[in-house]
Parts: structure tokens; sequence; C-alpha cells
């Protein structure tokens, strides 16, 4: 598809490829993030979860593990099939990807999980979702879409460094956030 | 009942001294001509509204923690008139970028993030919406008000360096504002006014909430 949208030019496709690349991966991560309560919600499981002992926010961080392990997954996968269809090159550049890459996917599964919880429940959810979590996530994409322009043309670490902090800042900002207020997400 | 019909004359005081701060005193702009004076309307717009944000948000935080509905209700009241005035600073802006710059709309920095903002706010209005249970929906939007307001911050930084062509902030910087006073003093009448006239207006959509509030209960 992405082929076909930005043509066989190869200079192009090399400027568009980490912008593709992550939508890519928001397209897959927001599969996997919009359905996270959906069982406990379709079974009525939600009481379940309610009276489980011990902190709420232990729910919210095994939520958010299981859509990181998810989301990684299939991240990796995507990798591995962009290298083999855009033939680039991705193994030099490969740890400082990875860094970008585990950043940007806990900053988005960590709003995404607190958002898919509050959306569970809502009648119109596949089209509230989205709308809900992206405009959030607009520093997180930059970001993220910045930093793996720059690694994957091999530029030095200095050049993207601010890209990675505010990564950071936002990943903890977002994690604090969905700790302190996802008990009040979980009541029925 | 009273103190916001003051509230309501303070604001109209307020907005009569911003209109004669910006056509009767402030002067008239060497290159820009008249329409610099969109500015008035442009800058303190966007002030107020940030602020009618940081409002929703504490409310938010005094909202799940205290379970009040008044709480509640400010920040409600708060995200919607925050709203607006950020719809007058983006329509404003987009009037004043075609004389001077020659387009409505381009993609620069800070018209990209105001747009994003206004977008996330958007988001809160839509989920308060869909969801039907009074109680739930408040708990639900003050999460999401309490994640955008710090948020607003990340979406300026990221999207400055990601590209700018608007002028950089003139007065809220290090080493005070570079231009004349009497400007700045027009701006800043302005801000009075036009955060009364916000003030007023969250004052009467809290208690419209709440009379609405009454008659479903």
């Amino acid at each position: 598809m992405f082929q076909f949208a930005v043509g066989p030019d190869r200079e192009r496709l090399a400027g568009t490829l980490p912008g593709l690349l992550w939508v890519g991966f928001v397209l897959s991560g927001l599969l996997a993030l919009g359905r996270t309560f959906v069982i406990e919600r379709e079974n009525d499981c939600w009481e379940a979860l309610l009276m489980a002992p011990g902190d709420k926010s232990a729910i919210y961080v095994g939520k958010l593990a299981g859509n990181l392990l998810v989301m990684l997954t299939t991240e990796v996968l995507l990798l591995i099939l962009f290298a083999i269809f855009f033939n680039v090159d991705v193994s030099a550049a490969l740890p400082p990807l990875a860094v970008v890459v585990v950043l940007g996917t806990l900053g988005l599964a960590s709003v995404g999980t607190l958002f898919a919880a509050m959306t569970a429940s809502v009648r119109t959810r596949e089209v509230l979702f989205p709308v809900l979590l992206l405009p959030v996530q607009v520093p997180v994409l930059l970001a993220t879409v910045k930093a793996t322009e720059a690694v994957l043309a091999a530029e030095p670490l200095a050049a993207y460094t601010h890209w990675l902090q505010l990564l950071a800042a936002a990943d903890v900002i977002y994690l604090v956030a969905g700790i302190l207020t996802f008990e009040f997400v979980l009541e029925p | 009942m009273k103190a916001q019909g003051v509230l309501g004359w303070l604001a109209l005081v307020g907005l009569v001294a911003g209109v004669v701060m910006a056509f009767g005193i402030a002067p008239r702009e060497l290159t820009q001509g008249n329409v610099q004076r969109i500015m008035y309307i442009h800058v303190p717009a966007v002030w107020v509204a940030y602020l009618a944000f940081l409002l929703a948000c504490g409310a938010s935080v005094g909202s799940l923690l205290t379970r009040h509905p008044r709480a509640d209700e400010v920040a409600h009241a708060a995200v919607e008139v925050g709203l607006v005035f950020l719809g007058l600073n983006i329509a404003s802006g987009s009037i004043w970028g075609k004389p001077t710059w020659g387009t409505w709309w381009t993609w620069d920095a800070r018209i990209t993030s105001v747009s994003i903002v206004f977008l996330i706010y958007l988001g809160y209005l839509l989920l308060r919406r869909a969801v039907d249970e009074p109680e739930r929906a408040a708990r639900y939007a003050a999460v999401v008000a309490i994640i955008a307001a710090p948020n607003i911050y990340l979406v300026h930084q990221s999207v400055n360096w990601w590209r700018a062509l608007h002028q950089p902030a003139s007065l809220l910087k290090a080493g005070g504002p570079t231009m004349p006073a009497i400007l700045w003093l027009g701006i800043l009448v302005n801000f009075v006014g036009f955060g009364l006239l916000a003030a007023y207006f969250v004052a009467r959509r809290v208690s419209l909430l709440h009379r609405e509030a009454q008659v479903a209960a």
C-alpha cells in the first residue's frame, strides 16, 4: 500500500520511510490497544478486576506490560518486513533504533492502555479511541519519527538526543499519570 | 448570582477598555497598518484559553479527589470556554495571516501545535458526550484533562523543534519583552478584559450545568 502511495522513487521512499514505519506501528498498535479491556467488558469480568486484591495500579501496569509485549512483537515483525520489501539495511542502526522504538511504544501504550479502559464500555469505541488518543500522542509520534529518521541516516547521537529526552519525559509523565488515575477509571 | 452579575459588568468594562487601547491609544503599526491590531485579540485569546485549560486540570484533580460535582462542572465549563477562546485565537490568526504572510493557513510550528491542543480538548468533550452515566463521564473526562495539560507543553516543544515560521514568543521570554510598552500594555489590558469575560462565561456555564444536572436527576 505504501509503495503505491509514495511511488517507486527510491530517494523519496527513503525520505518517507521513518514516517511510514511509524504509521504502520501506530495502526497495528491501535488494534492491540483498543481491545485491551474489551474481553473483560464483554464477559462481565469488570467486577472481578475491581475485586482483585492489592493496588489497582498493578492492573494498569500489567495490562500495559501485556500491550507492550504485543506491540513490540508486532513491530519487530513489521520492521523485518519493511527491511525486506523496501530494501533498507537496518542492521547497522539496530541498537539506537531499538531505544527509539521502545521509548515510543511505551509512550503510545501508556496513554493507550489508560484510554482503552475508558472507551471499552462506550458504544462508539472504535471511533472514539483513536480520536482521543492520536492528538495526545503527537509529541511522541513527532519525536519517534524524527529520531528514527536520524538513526536510519546514521547521524551521531547528539543530533537526536533532544528527541530522546522529549520521549523519555513524555513516557514518565504518561506513566505517572496513568498509575495515579487508573483506579478512577476502573470503577464501574 | 449577584457576584456573577458584577463579574459580567467588570468583563464589559475590561472589554471596552481593551477596545479603546487597541483602536484608540495603540499606534498604527508602520509596515502592517491597521491589520496589526488583530494582535490585541490574537495574543490575549490564547493566554486565556491556556489559563482555562490549566483551571480545567486543577478542577479535574479536585473532582477526582473530592468527588464534588461542582469541581467537575468547573472543569467542564473551563474546557468549553477555553475551546471558544482558542478557536478565536486560531480564527484571528488566520485572518491576520492572509494579508501578512499571504496565506490563511500554513503548517507552521505554533499554528500546528495550537490546533493539536484544540483537537485534544475537542476529544475531551466528545468523550463526555459518549459516556452515558454523568458520574462516569466526569471521572473519565477528569483523567483526560489531567493528561492533556502537561501534554500542551510537550506538543509545543516537539512541534517547535519540528519547524518554525511564526515569530517566536515576543512577550513571555527571558530578558523581557522587546516590543514598545504601549503595545504590550494594550495586550495586557485586553488580556484582563478577556480573562474577566472567560471567568464570567465559566461562572454562567457552571450554574447552567448545575441546573441541567438538577433537571436530569
